[in-house]
Formats: C-alpha cells, structure tokens, sequence
C-alpha cells in the first residue's frame, strides 16, 4: 500500500474530528439521563491502537478532557491487549481510572480492522443514579456513593454479561434509565468504529499509525510554540472556597518553562470527610482547560496537545484524593480549579484571565414524594429531579461578564417546562439576579435567583451543591466582589449550601446564586454602561449610587426613559 | 391558449430577485438585483421582465407565490418593530438566560448574541399554570389592564405574549390578547400558544416575540406588495411560501410571518423534490452550494425532511447555539460555511482550514483581480482547471488564474511545502470533505444511508464539487438540473399549499387514550385544513398525520408517521410497533421493557400535487465528441489528466459525456470526473453516475486515493 498523501492526511484529521462528533450526537439522541440528552454532561474519543487520544468531541464538560485521554491506557493495562477481542465493549465508573466519580461511567470498545486491533472509540456519561446514598456531598466513603464497577467487560464478543446487567439493576433506583444509557453508549462507540472502518477502507490504511503521527507531531508542535512564546516564570494562585463542613484552601503554583507548564497543588487543604474531594484525573482536566483557555484555545484536545500541560498535586490532598474517599461531588471543587489556576496566570500573562466568577454550576436534585404530614391525594408521586443552574462568570480585561452562564463548565440548563414534566416540582422563579455583578471597569457576571417547592400535597428532600456561601467570587485588578449565594425556606428558615435537607409540605426554598467579581478599578466603567445596567435592572439604584456613584437625577432619568422602553 | 394558468414566483435573495414565469407556453426568468428600501420595486421590475419575454401582459397572471429572505433579514440585522413581551412573574430573563452555556467551550472572551428585546421592553404578570394545565396562580383581569397602560405609555408597535405551559393551557395568553384589543387597539399581538405550540419556553418565548417582532414590517410590506402588483396589472392572488415548503395565504402569512424564515432555501428543497418525483427518484440528498454556503437537505419520497426547530441568524462561525432557535415547522437544511467565496488558511496545526469566512463578492476571491490576496474556493476550482477563465459568470468577471497560484502558495504551499496544485487539491478536498461530513452527520441522525441516495446539485458552485461529493459519499448518480440559478424561484411554482399544526401533550402508552387521541387528531386536522381552506376554497386537501415518541425519561423525540386510519382509529398497540420498528432503523435496537410516551401531535394539511409528467430517462446515444481538451485536476486519482470540454448547449437527449471531462454552460460548469459519465437528459438535466463497466477499477484507483 502506497503512502498517503499529504492531502489525505488533511482529510483523514477532519474525518476522524467529524467522527466522534457524530458519536458524541448518537450519544445525545439516545441517552435517558437528563444530564447527558438536556445538559450535554458526556464526551467521546477516538484512539489509536497505543491508547493515544487521536480526537475529541467538545461538548458540554472540559471535566473529561484529560480523564478520557488517561482513561483508555488504563483499559488496556487491566483487559490486556491480547484478550480482547471483536465485539467486546468494556465498562467501568470507577472515579480514579474513569472521569473522577461513580456517577460517570466510561464505555470503551476497541476498534478491529480487518482482524488486527486498531485503535478505541470511548465515551463517557453522567447517570442520574448509581444507588448508595444517592447523588450529594453527605457519603462519608466511596462505599456510601453507590454501585463500583471496576474495568470489566460489559459485552464478550457481542454477547452483553447478563450477570452485570442484573447485578446493576438491582442495585440502582432506577434501573431502566441505567441500563438504557450503557447500550447508549456502547451504541455510541459502535457508530465511531464503523465510520472509522469505512475510512480506513477509503484511504486503504491498515493501521492508524500514520495518520496518529500526523495529528500528534502538529498538536505537539503548535501547542509547544504557544508555551515557547511565553516568558518562563512562575507564579502562586490561591483561593479559599467554603467546602463541606470548613472552608478549603486551593493552592496551585504555575511554572512556565521550555517545552512545558507545570502546575502544582503543594499547600492545598486535605481530603474532606464528604464527597467533595476530587481524584487527581479531575483536577488534571480543570487545570488543563484553563491553561488551554489562556494559551492555546484553538488547538483541539488530544494526547500531544495536552501532554506538555503537566498538572501535579500531594496525595491526599482534596484535589488529589485516593480511594476510597468519597467523591460524588468532585466537581465543586473541580470547577473552582481555572479560577484559582487562573490567578497565577494573572501574574505571568497580564490582562488575558477573567476575574473569579461562579465556579461550580449550581446544582440541585429535589426528591419528591408524597407528603407524610397529612393526607396526600392519589396522583401524588415519587420523583428525583436533578437540575443544573449556573451563576455569573467573572469580568474579562475588556468585556463585562457573562450573566447566569456556566464557567468552566459547559452544561447547558434544561428548560423549567420539561424538568416540570419529570415530577411534581415547580420553579417558581428563575431569573437574573440584580446587583450580583461585581463592580468594575467591567462588571462581574449577573448571578440568578431561583425558588423552587413541590406541586400541591408532595413534600421534597434538597440536595443543595452550592459553593461561594461564606467566599464570594473575587474581583481582578481593582474590581470587587461578586454577590454570595444565599439559600433559605421562605419562612426565613436559613438552609445550607451543602447537603441533603429536608422541605416540609408547603415551602419552597429561595436560593440566590453568585455572581462574577469585577475587573478594573470602578472609576474607570464609563457612565454609558453604568446607566445602561441600571435600566436594565443589572443593578438597583442603590447599587448604582452606592459603587458607581449616580447622582439622583442621573438615576431618575435612566430609570424614566426605561420605563418608556427606550433602547441603552 | 389558457393565459389564466400563468404563475410567476419570485424569490428575494440576499442580493438577487429572482423572478420565474411559467405558463402553458413554457418557462422564462430573470435576475434582478434586490431593492432593499422598498423590496417590490424588483419584484415589478423582474415581472415586467419576464412578461416581456414570454409575450404575456401582467393580467395574465394569475397566482403570485412569493418567498423571501426580508423576514430573516429584519431578524439578524435587528430592523424589527418596537417590541414588548408579556410573560410569567419570574421568568422575565427566559430569552436572555438561553441555555446558560457557552457555544464555544475555550473562547474567554465569548459574546453571546444580544435577546432580540432588552430587559426594560419585557414585563411580567403575576399568574401560573403547570405542567397538566391546571391553574396554580389565576390571572387578574385589572393586572393586565394596569399593564396595558404602561404599554400603551411606552408605544410599542407590537406585543409577544409567553406564558409558561401555555402550550398546555392557552387560556391566560388568550385572556391577555382579549384585553389588549380593548386597551390597546391597533397593537399586534403574538401569542406563543399560536405561533409556537410547543413545549420548551426559551424556543418558544424566542419564536413568539420573532413573529411579533417583524410582523408590522411584513404586514405592511406584504400589504403594499398586493396593492402595487394589482397597480402593474396583476390584480391576483399573491401566497407566500413558508419554511415548512408550502404555501400559505397572505393573511396567515401576515398573522404568522415567522413561518416565512427561510422561505428562500425551502424553495430550493421544493424544487429539488419536484425534480426527484419527475426522475422517479424516492432517496434524494438535495446540494445546494452558493458564494458562501452550501447546504443539505434529504429528500425521501419526493418530500423534503421536515423538522420542528431551527437556528437564525448565527453569530459565531455557524456555530451550533450561537443564534437563535426558531420552533416552527421547517424543512430539515443543514447549512455549512462553505460556498465559492470561502477563505482558506493554514491554522496552527499546519492544518488546511477553509470557510465560514468569505471574500464575499468584494473583494471576492484572488482571482476576480479586485483586491482579494487570500485563496478561496474559487481560486482553488480555477487553478485544478474546473473553470474557463474567460468564461465565468458568462463572462461578465475575467478570472486571473495567476493571482489564484499567488495566493495559494503566499498562504498554504508555502508553509505546507506544497505546490499551487497540490495546496489547490488540498483546498478543494478540505472544503468538499466538510460539506461530505455535514452531510454523513445528517444522514445519521436520520438514520439514513446516503450509498443508496441519488444527489440533485444546484446552485453556483455546486456542479464544480457535486461528483467529487458523490465520490466522498459512495453516491453512485448525480443529477444537475438546468434553471439551477434560480432554483428556489421555480420550487414555489411547485409547492402545495400547506399548513402543519402541532401540539404538545404528553401522553403515555401505558395511559393510552383513544377517544381523546382521535379528537385531538380531528381538531389539528380542522385547524390545518382551515388554513389551507382559506388560500384555495375549491381545492382537494389531503392529511398527513405524524406524532413524535421517545422512550419516557429521553429527551429526544423521534417522528413516527402514521396513515388517516391510525389517526382516526388509534390503537397504543399500533403507535408502540410503528415506534420500535423506526426506533431501531434510527439507533440500531430498541428498548425492552421501557415506558413509551408520545410528546407532540402533528397534522399537515396541503393539497396534492398534481402528478408530474415523467421524464423518461434518454436511451444512450452518440459520445460527445469533444473538440477541446482541457488539463483538469482529478482529485480521487490525485493527478492531473486531460479532459474533454463540451458545451451543455450543444447536448441533445442521450449524449454521453465520459469522465473526465468539464461541461460549460454560462453560469457554472459541471466537472465530470474520471469515474463517471453524463448521459443529457430530455428535461436538459445532466445524469451523471458512476462508471458500469469500470466500476472494479474505479473501486481500487478510490480506494488508493494515492
């Protein structure tokens, strides 16, 4: 077989991006959870016959980044290359060899070519529920969080293991969902080996060897002349956050030198007692797609590209956390990694990062059921209904930031129509949240408010994940504060940001979500953006008195012609 | 003669109005540049053209079918009317949340699209109604009246209407439209439980204050449309073709303009479909590739795909979330930057990139010799020897194939260390490559395999890349039409008349109800046939019926249809079988033991087409005999070979043109490659497949594709 050519190197690169593209959409169209079909929680990837991540589709979660390119290598490493066979799909949730906890579960499936293996499609989905304690912060161990399965085979030469499908439905709450997302996902990568075949076939390859190369040298090239372009330094970045029970300490020193970037955890709290802590593979992805974000943007994921981001961290840290601590909720604080990583960077490349914002989404699961207080009517049901909000993102050197849009992460939120359909909760608010901005020559973020109960004779537990209660997003450069997250019941009962807790027949729950911090001294926003915000609502009069300093009569006249309708 | 049958379309583009005239006597059409500040200047303008070609005078006309980019364009350039929107206390930041997330994942310094209506033009109401309809909070007859004063005080021209679950429970918005025709008379009102029927409140509210939104500007254009053509003479009906690929009356059209979005492509699709049915084609992938976009449509029997949401006016690298959702019924068309114009560059990875940017027409691509120094499509079609110099455009641009070779090796070759044709070769595999993905990514989704599809191709650039396509795609017959130019113009002679109604109700197999399914089925089926009704009171009107089903719990729905019989005697067990078995042609297996549920109703009403006269295909006769021969880049064989140059005019029924070979017409040129053949149709159009006979040797010289 003839090389080939250059240009079919350049077709080959694009095919294989549209590849896992068009897996990741198989994996959307057919999965059950709300977080994988609404929110865009899952990833997909294609590999060479080494393991070597060749492409990634880029969806809603840089949380898997780096956990997919680790992940296959350990499949490898416990199948064993020569056991595998044509036909097999092999599973596990396991949060250090997956992406970081039981709620993901990983699908990989090697890919033969005429009767040689010859690379692996993975993905990876978040499921609504794996049993245990059920999806929170309050186990006290991984053996409190739900069903474990180790690297193990889900499929045996096409024939799917009966014994697993059983021993996971019985030990899941809901069993049909599960068991529907796994054969989504092994459909998922089934898709991606067929096209891959049919382009191996066009290009008459009989390996990926060639093609990896080609995708690996020029990722590794360009992303080593991005890091070479930088002054060689180092800087501390820190951020304290509420954690469970007591406030975390994240600390990351970021070198940058030839040919690399480290980032290192030294000086980070311990692991925690609930499952907020974050295996290595997590923090790894976090802290890679801040750099990436800074550095080099375009450049898309895969082994090469992310190899020369060397993230470390001291065992036993809460961003390197070993089995068996509990991990549910990794990503609070895995999302508040790009913020801290991003205030060493502040240092070393100025006027490039945003000020903090949000950090993790803000999350919630209300189980519903019928009330125990009093009689409940006959349609009363039992329901879990997970949603994900977002707060405000922080402010950027020149733009102000985004409001109630998730960062880093990049779930989208799902309709209050259609969570409304999944059980008898009732969003009764949702909407932006004034004066959660943190002032600045560019403003933080908007925050949102939300207030939630149960429809008529259900009563409801909340599982809240908020962080930023007691630590509020700061602002860069002479900016200020973003606003804290609040949660209460509405007859002023004060609720936790963490944890399970429960709402009796007839409240709701108010909760109100953080906002970015600012950036650049307040003096310096132009008196445009400051009335534009206050008509708007952006910010309260107060607000716009207090830290921009409107006059009176500035701020009756603004609020005048919006009232008009008229366009700022 | 029957002058009374003469039917003129006309289609407002970006920069042309095309204007098609078809009457007993045949087939004539124009181009006319498209007048912005009042669009029916060209509309007049081409209808004299064309009535002068044809010998006919304007009153001979008697049906005006009219599709138009102006509601599209009044969306992306923000040219609509003052707009207020009404919604539920609580929800007033719907629009401007959208999804919370970021469309494009590594960008720090992201712009989201500005909400169509700023925060102060949005107000609230307190009332609320869940999601089985029942009223949780009933709304206050003296609140809306207090808020019609504030209204009327701001002035707004126009008021959208989005109450959460009023797709469930319409009675609160309908409460709200009663008291601001007395409030305020003379102010449109949009409801979202008309305009978008759907479930799903941030596509909805956003579909709802759309239409409210252009639609004192279409009202009033579309107004004085009627009264100028009737002016010239064509006092007759003028209809409108809608996104959804039929035609509804000007009165719908003014009441619901939203559905106007994309009339322009739709029109396109229809056209394609009209061609199929002729040629007795049932699998169809329409290619319609242009100066700055391509786009795909897949055609199954003589129907284009039709879907329920669409996305206007992207801000971001056509990127996917980056525009605006829009829930009405519409022909499924995915659009791809990639068209003539296209840029290409190398980007970081030493990778060839090319589009969504475009050289637009100025400065255009290298070779139009204006200014442009950066390759673009053209140059690279120009340099592999797909386009005369002379001759492009019918010879209205003189092409510079020098700057071409300048720009390809300034900004690919020399970095790739590549030569002008191999970067040109590369230019063209990369942007065809793309267009060949978007269209496999399709065909997935609908479960569709494109190896037994047939491609129709139309538009500018589309016959100099629909072979190599085919070839990418494993399609084995292409056909390019003649009248490509104006493809869309021609189509709205061709649609029927058409209305969908849908609705959202949730319901589950398990709590099947066949009396209330088959009275929902009724009314839908009343409502889209009242449409129809109102555009042509004599004609036949046919149903079709379509509902959309998912396993409970997933958040995709996929259409399953179902016959009149279905509809009007529903059975869960029928509704379950048909489900599974289109449910496993989607995704390869269905589900054991999972509760099914049905989310959305449908009912498209229209009225048949009358049969067309098939076009027998041509027995083949002599092989053109080419009197030139031109060196044109095969990019399957990867070589340059000598290929015959023949004149489309010069073609009659039967003559085979064997690949590689270029035919000319004045607008475009199709490139046969080395593995195909043409054979001329009697309809003109060029049939254009794979090679029989050298069909095993074809297979190897792909497969190397050296």
């Amino acid at each position: 077989m003839s090389e080939p050519s250059k240009v079919a190197y350049q077709v080959m690169w694009t095919r294989l991006i549209s590849v896992v593209e068009e897996q990741a959409q198989a994996l959307v169209r057919t999965a059950f959870s709300t977080s994988v079909r609404e929110a865009g929680d899952l990833s997909a990837g294609v590999y060479d016959a080494e393991g070597r991540m060749l492409a990634q589709a880029v969806t809603g979660t840089p949380g898997h980044v780096n956990a997919m390119a680790d992940a296959v290598p350990h499949f490898i490493r416990r199948i064993g290359r020569e056991a595998m066979r044509e036909g097999d799909v092999y599973i596990t949730n396991d949060p250090w060899e997956g992406t970081g906890h039981l709620h993901d579960f990983t699908v990989v499936t090697p890919s033969f070519h005429k009767g040689r293996l010859a690379g692996f499609f993975a993905c990876t989905a978040h499921v609504v529920d794996v049993g245990g304690r059920g999806f929170g912060a309050d186990a006290n161990s991984i053996y409190e969080e739900g069903l474990y399965v180790p690297i193990m085979r889900f499929a045996d030469a096409g024939a799917v293991d009966r014994t697993l499908i059983s021993l996971i439905r019985a030990n899941v709450r809901q069993p049909d969902q599960l068991i529907g997302d796994l054969h989504a996902l092994a459909t998922c990568n089934e898709i991606g080996h067929r096209r891959l075949t049919e382009m191996m076939g066009e290009f008459g390859l009989d390996d990926l060897e060639g093609i990896a190369a080609f995708i690996l040298d020029n990722s590794r090239a360009a992303t080593l002349e991005r890091i070479n372009a930088l002054t060689p330094g180092s800087a501390e970045g820190h951020m304290a956050i509420d954690g469970y029970a007591r406030p975390i300490d994240l600390k990351v020193k970021v070198t940058i030198e030839r040919d690399r970037i480290l980032c290192d955890w030294a000086g980070t709290s311990g692991v925690d007692a609930k499952g907020i802590n974050v295996p290595l593979v997590y923090t790894k992805a976090y802290a890679c797609y801040a750099l990436k974000c800074a550095i080099a943007p375009e450049i898309p994921n895969n082994a090469a590209s992310l190899a020369p981001f060397e993230i470390t961290a001291p065992e036993d840290t809460i961003v390197n956390a070993r089995h068996p601590a509990p991990v549910a909720l990794r990503h609070i604080i895995g999302h508040m990694v790009p913020d801290t990583v991003f205030g060493a960077l502040d240092q070393l490349l100025p006027g490039t990062v945003p000020a903090e914002g949000a950090g993790c989404l803000c999350n919630f699961q209300m189980s519903l059921r019928p009330r125990r207080d009093g009689p409940a009517p006959k349609d009363a049901e039992r329901a879990e209904v997970l949603t994900f909000n977002s707060g405000g993102a922080g402010a950027r050197p020149g733009l102000d930031g985004l409001n109630a849009t998730a960062f880093p992460s990049g779930v989208m939120t799902m309709p209050v129509e259609a969570t409304e359909q999944v059980g008898p909760a009732i969003i009764w608010r949702k909407e932006l949240r004034p004066d959660s901005g943190g002032a600045g020559r560019q403003r933080g973020g908007l925050g949102q408010v939300m207030e939630i109960g149960a429809r008529e004779g259900h009563e409801f537990d909340l599982s809240a994940m908020f962080d930023r209660v007691d630590h509020p997003a700061r602002g860069r450069r002479g900016g200020g504060i973003g606003a804290p997250t609040t949660i209460e019941r509405d007859d002023g009962v004060k609720m936790r940001g963490k944890g399970k807790q429960f709402v009796p027949h007839g409240h709701r729950v108010r909760m109100a979500f953080p906002g970015g911090g600012g950036y650049g001294p307040v003096a310096e926003r132009t008196r445009d953006a400051v009335l534009r915000d206050l008509a708007l609502g952006y910010i309260t009069t107060e607000h716009a008195a207090e830290h921009y300093g409107l006059s009176r009569d500035e701020i009756d006249d603004a609020l005048a012609r919006a009232k008009k309708g008229e366009v700022f | 003669m029957s002058t009374a049958q003469a039917r003129l379309g006309v289609d407002i583009g970006g920069t042309f109005t095309d204007v098609v005239l078809e009457s007993p006597q045949g087939r004539v059409s124009t181009k006319v540049l498209t007048t912005y500040a009042a669009p029916e200047d060209a509309i007049v303008e081409g209808m004299h053209r064309v009535c002068d070609k044809a010998g006919l005078r304007p009153a001979d006309i008697a049906q005006v079918i009219h599709g138009t980019t102006l509601a599209t364009n009044a969306l992306i350039e923000r040219r609509g009317a003052r707009t207020a929107l009404i919604t539920t206390e609580g929800f007033r930041d719907v629009i401007e949340m959208r999804s919370e997330s970021r469309f494009e994942q590594y960008d720090l310094n992201l712009v989201l699209p500005e909400p169509l209506l700023p925060r102060n033009r949005r107000y609230v109401l307190r009332e609320r109604v869940e999601a089985k309809g029942r009223v949780l909070i009933p709304l206050e007859r003296a609140e809306i009246e207090a808020l019609a004063e504030e209204l009327g005080e701001a002035g707004y021209d126009s008021i959208a209407v989005g109450l959460l679950h009023s797709y469930v429970n319409p009675a609160h918005e309908r409460m709200i439209r009663e008291v601001l025709a007395e409030k305020l008379p003379g102010v449109s009102v949009s409801l979202s439980s008309e305009v978008s029927p759907q479930m799903r409140e941030y596509e909805r509210f956003n579909t709802t204050i759309a239409n409210a939104y252009i639609k004192p500007l279409m009202e009033s254009y579309l107004r004085r449309l009627r009264e100028r053509l009737a002016q010239e003479g064509a006092d007759c009906p003028v209809l409108l073709m809608h996104s959804g690929g039929g035609i509804i009356s000007l009165e719908s059209a003014a009441e619901f303009p939203v559905r106007l979005v994309e009339s322009g492509p739709a029109g396109g699709a229809v056209f394609a479909a009209d061609l199929a049915a002729k040629h007795g084609l049932d699998r169809v992938l329409s290619f319609d590739m242009g100066g700055t976009t391509a786009k795909i449509c897949l055609i199954r029997n003589h129907a284009p795909k039709t879907a329920r949401v669409f996305e206007v006016a992207r801000s971001y690298r056509f990127k996917k979330g980056s525009g605006m959702p829009i829930s009405i019924p519409v022909i499924d068309m995915v659009e791809i930057g990639a068209g003539g114009g296209s840029l290409a560059h190398v980007d970081v990875m030493n990778r060839i990139q090319v589009g969504p940017e475009s050289a637009g027409s100025e400065p255009g691509p290298a070779c139009y010799g204006r200014g442009g120094e950066r390759p673009a499509v053209t140059d690279a079609d120009l340099v592999l020897g797909r386009l005369d110099p002379a001759r492009f455009a019918g010879g209205s641009i003189t092409l510079h194939p020098e700057r071409s070779e300048a720009a390809l090796a300034a900004h690919l070759g020399d970095q790739l260390e590549m030569g002008t044709t191999e970067a040109a070769w590369g230019v063209a595999e990369v942007v065809d490559e793309n267009m060949a993905n978007a269209a496999r990514v399709h065909a997935v989704e609908n479960g569709e395999d494109l190896s037994t599809y047939t491609m129709i191709a139309f538009g500018g650039a589309a016959p100099l890349h629909a072979a190599r396509l085919c070839e990418k795609l494993g399609i084995d017959r292409l056909l390019v039409p003649v009248g490509a130019g104006v493809g869309s113009a021609i189509g709205f002679l061709r649609a029927p008349f058409s209305f969908e109604a849908n609705r959202s109700e949730f319901m589950r197999l398990s709590d099947f109800d066949p009396v209330a399914v088959a009275a929902l089925f009724a009314e839908m089926e009343e409502e889209a046939r009242a449409f129809v009704h109102s555009c042509d009171a004599e004609a036949e009107i046919a149903a079709d019926y379509r509902v959309y089903m998912r396993y409970a719990g997933q958040g995709w729905e996929i259409p399953v249809d179902l016959s009149a019989e279905h509809a009007a005697r529903p059975e869960a067990e029928t509704f379950l079988r048909l489900f599974e078995a289109d449910y496993r042609k989607l995704f390869g297996r269905s589900v054991e033991g999972m509760e099914v549920e049905i989310t959305v109703w449908s009912v498209n009403a229209y009225t048949p087409v009358p049969p067309v006269a098939p076009v027998d295909a041509a027995p083949e006769g002599d092989v053109a005999q080419a009197e030139v021969s031109r060196a044109l880049f095969d990019p399957a064989l990867g070589a340059t070979v000598a290929a015959a140059e023949v004149a489309r005019a010069s073609l009659t029924p039967g003559t085979v043109v064997e690949g590689p070979a270029v035919i000319t017409e004045d607008e475009t040129t199709v490139v046969v490659p080395a593995s195909r053949r043409a054979v001329a149709q009697p309809d003109g159009s060029l049939d254009i497949r794979r090679k029989q006979d050298a069909r095993a040797a074809q297979n190897d010289r792909e497969s190397a594709h050296v």
